[in-house]
C-alpha cells in the first residue's frame, strides 16, 4: 500500500496527556459520554474555549472543533459568548464549578506554540462533572497543517465521548455541477469534510461521474466520457496522474474499491446488458461477477470483502441482492414496496445503506445486511447516493430540488446520522452530487 | 448562495430578454404581413440528404415508457423511416444516444440508456443499416432535452436519439 506523502504526515510528539484509569470508575462519567445508538439521548453540552496563543490560528482552531462538534448533532457546545474566561491557561486545572455553571459538561482549552519546524499545539478534553482531565493530545506539525490538527483533536474529542472512531480528519470527493441542466458541467471535486480546501480533480471536458475513493486515500475512481464510450478512470487526487481502468469495448460505470483496494467491481455493458465484473487494480486481471440479462449494477463490498450487494432489475423491478465477492449464490435482500438502488456497504459491517424509490419520492434508508430492519432515514423529490463516514454512524448523500421553468433546481450535499435525527447541508462552493466519504486519513 | 442568487440575476435578465423578444415577434409578424405576397419557404427548405433533412423530415428521436427499453409502435414508425433514409445516405456514421429522465438513480439510468439505445441500434441493423456505420452511447439521466420536473418533460427526455456524422 502506497503511503501517504509527508505533507499529511504528522510528529506526534506527545501523545497520550490521557485519561488515567480513575475514569473508568468514576460513578459521573455518564456525564462526559454518549450512547448515539440509543433513542432520545441528549446532547452533551460542551465548551470549547479559544486556543492560547501569538496569533489568531488559535481562535480558528477553537471554532473548526466547535463546527465539528455541533454538526455531529451529538453535541450541544456552548456559545463561545457564554465562555467564562478568554485565552484560558491550556496548563491550569480549569475552575470546574464555574464550567459546571454555564451548563458544561465538557471543556476543551488548548494552546499554540511556535516551532523551529512549524507549531506545537496541544488540547485537554475536561471533563468538568467529575473535575478531571478526560483526554488530551500534542501535535507538532507543518503551520499550514492547522486545519488537520482541529479535525484530529475533534476525533479524539469525539471518541472519547462516544466510545466510537471520529470522522472529521477525513475528505470528500463529489460531483461538482455547473450551468444548464441540458448542458451541465459535471466534474470531480474533493474537499475537506467540512467543506474546505476544496479543488477539482478533472477540468469539465468531459462529464465525470460517482467518484470513490480506495482505502488508500490517494486514488478515486470514478467514470467520465472522453472518447468513446464512457469508461472508469483511475486517478491519483495528488499527482493528477489518471490512467484507464481496463479498455473495455463497452462503456464500463459504477465502479467501487475492495475494502483492501486491491480490486474494482463495476458494470460492464455489452449488447445493451450490464454486468459486473471484477478487476485486480494492479495486475489487470478481470473476472466475470454475475450473468443474468438484467441490469446489475452498483456493487458494494462488505467490510471483510467476503461479500458484494448490488442493484439489479432480473426479477423486473430495480431489488438489491447480495452475493459472495467472488459470484455465485444471489440471494435477493429488498422486499418492501418501491425501486431499491445504489446499495453501499458500511465500513462497521452492520447496516446496508440504499436509495429507495416509491410513490414518486426518493428516500435514503438502511437494512441488515440481510434485508431486515429497514429504516428510512430521509425522504424528498430525489435524495440519492448515500456513502458512509469511515466509522458507519454518518452518511452523506445528494438532495435535488425539481426543476422549474426551464431552470435547473438545487442540487446539493447532506449528511445525516444512522438515527436520522440530525440531517444538515454541507456547504460546497458550487451545486454537488454524488459525495464519496474518504476513510480517516493516516497520521 | 451566491449560484443562486446569480440565477435569480439571470432569470430577471432572461425575462427582459423574453419581453423583447415578444415584442420584436410582434413587429415581425406585422413586417410578414406586409409581404403576405412574397413565396415563403426559402429559409426552411433543407437538402434531401442533408443532417437536417434527416431531423426534420424524418425525425431523429424515438421515446419510450418509464423504466423500459422496448420500442413503442409509435418508436417503430420512426425508425422504419429512419432506416430507409440511412440506406439511401450512406455516408454517414451514426451514433445512437440512449437517455433517461431524472426519476431514478445515476448509475441504474445509465444501464437504462444503454439499453434503450442498443434497441434503438439492433431495430435499425435488422431493417438493413450495416452495423459497422451505428455506435452506441448512454448519457443516463446527465443530458435532458428538456429542464423540468413533471410528466411531459419526462416523457420526452425518455428518448433514444440517432445523431449523424
Amino acid at each position: 500500500m502506497p503511503r501517504p506523502t509527508s505533507r499529511f504526515r504528522f510528529l506526534v510528539a506527545a501523545c497520550a496527556v490521557a485519561a488515567t484509569s480513575v475514569f473508568g470508575i468514576a460513578p459521573a462519567r455518564a456525564q462526559l459520554t454518549i450512547d448515539m445508538t440509543r433513542p432520545n439521548f441528549e446532547p452533551v453540552p460542551i465548551a470549547i474555549a479559544d486556543f492560547a496563543g501569538s496569533d489568531r490560528v488559535g481562535a480558528e482552531i477553537a471554532q473548526i472543533i466547535r463546527n465539528n462538534l455541533q454538526n455531529s448533532g451529538l453535541f450541544r457546545v456552548i456559545p463561545p459568548a457564554a465562555v467564562i474566561e478568554k485565552n484560558v491557561n491550556a496548563n491550569a486545572v480549569p475552575r470546574h464549578a464555574d464550567w459546571r455553571g454555564i451548563g458544561a459538561s465538557g471543556l476543551v482549552v488548548g494552546q499554540v506554540t511556535a516551532t523551529p519546524g512549524g507549531i506545537k499545539v496541544d488540547f485537554r478534553l475536561w471533563d468538568v462533572v467529575v473535575g478531571q482531565q478526560a483526554t488530551g493530545l500534542s501535535l507538532n506539525t507543518q503551520s499550514a497543517q492547522w486545519r488537520r490538527v482541529a479535525h484530529i483533536f475533534s476525533d479524539a474529542i469525539y471518541k472519547r465521548v462516544t466510545g466510537e472512531e471520529g470522522y472529521f480528519d477525513t475528505r470528500v470527493a463529489y460531483v461538482s455541477e455547473t450551468g444548464p441542466l441540458n448542458r451541465r458541467v459535471k466534474r470531480i471535486a474533493l474537499m475537506d469534510q467540512d467543506g474546505a480546501n476544496n479543488r477539482y480533480l478533472t477540468d469539465g471536458a468531459g462529464l465525470a461521474l460517482t467518484p470513490r475513493f480506495s482505502p488508500t486515500l490517494q486514488e478515486i475512481v470514478y467514470m467520465g466520457y472522453a472518447e468513446g464510450p464512457p469508461r472508469v478512470y483511475l486517478q491519483n487526487v495528488e499527482s493528477n496522474r489518471r490512467e484507464l481502468l481496463g479498455n473495455f469495448p463497452g462503456m464500463s460505470f459504477a465502479p467501487r474499491f475492495s475494502p483492501d483496494g486491491t480490486k474494482v467491481a463495476m458494470s460492464l455493458s455489452q449488447d445493451g446488458n450490464s454486468s459486473l465484473y471484477e478487476m485486480n487494480v494492479r495486475g489487470r486481471s478481470q473476472r466475470r461477477l454475475t450473468n443474468s440479462p438484467g441490469i446489475d449494477t452498483s456493487p458494494s463490498y462488505s467490510a471483510d470483502g467476503t461479500q458484494i450487494v448490488f442493484n439489479s432489475d432480473r426479477g423486473g423491478t430495480q431489488q438489491l441482492y447480495v452475493m459472495g465477492s467472488g459470484g455465485g449464490g444471489e440471494k435477493r435482500i429488498s422486499f418492501g414496496d418501491g425501486r431499491y438502488a445504489t446499495p453501499v456497504w458500511s465500513p462497521r459491517g452492520d447496516f446496508i445503506a440504499f436509495t429507495k424509490i416509491a410513490g414518486g419520492q426518493f428516500g435514503i434508508g438502511v437494512m441488515r445486511p440481510d434485508g431486515s430492519g429497514e429504516r428510512m432515514l430521509a425522504s424528498g423529490f430525489l435524495v440519492e447516493g448515500p456513502t458512509w463516514a469511515p466509522n458507519g454512524r454518518v452518511l452523506m448523500f445528494f438532495r435535488q430540488q425539481p426543476n422549474a421553468a426551464g431552470r435547473a433546481g438545487a442540487v446539493s450535499l447532506h449528511a445525516i446520522d444512522i438515527t436520522g435525527r440530525f440531517e444538515r447541508q454541507v456547504p460546497t462552493p458550487t451545486d454537488a452530487s454524488d459525495p464519496a466519504w474518504s476513510p480517516l486519513i493516516p497520521q | 448562495m451566491s449560484g443562486r442568487t446569480n440565477g435569480t440575476r439571470k432569470d430577471i435578465k432572461m425575462f427582459k430578454f423574453k419581453m423583447l423578444a415578444a415584442v420584436a415577434a410582434m413587429f415581425m409578424l406585422s413586417a410578414c404581413a406586409d409581404q403576405a405576397a412574397v413565396p415563403a419557404g426559402g429559409a426552411t427548405a433543407v437538402a434531401p440528404g442533408s443532417i437536417a433533412d434527416f431531423r426534420q423530415n424524418v425525425g431523429d428521436r424515438v421515446f419510450f415508457d418509464t423504466d423500459q427499453s422496448s420500442l413503442r409502435p409509435d418508436a417503430r414508425t420512426t425508425l422504419t423511416r429512419q432506416a430507409e433514409w440511412l440506406k439511401r445516405y450512406g455516408n454517414y456514421q451514426i451514433t445512437v444516444e440512449g437517455h433517461a429522465d431524472e426519476r431514478g438513480t445515476r448509475e441504474y439510468n445509465l444501464a437504462l440508456g444503454d439499453r434503450r439505445a442498443t434497441a434503438v441500434r439492433q431495430f435499425l441493423v435488422a431493417q438493413g443499416v450495416p452495423a459497422a456505420r451505428l455506435k452506441t452511447i448512454s448519457y443516463g439521466k446527465e443530458r435532458p432535452e428538456v429542464v423540468g420536473s413533471d410528466d411531459g418533460s419526462w416523457s420526452r427526455n425518455r428518448r433514444g436519439v440517432s445523431a449523424l456524422q
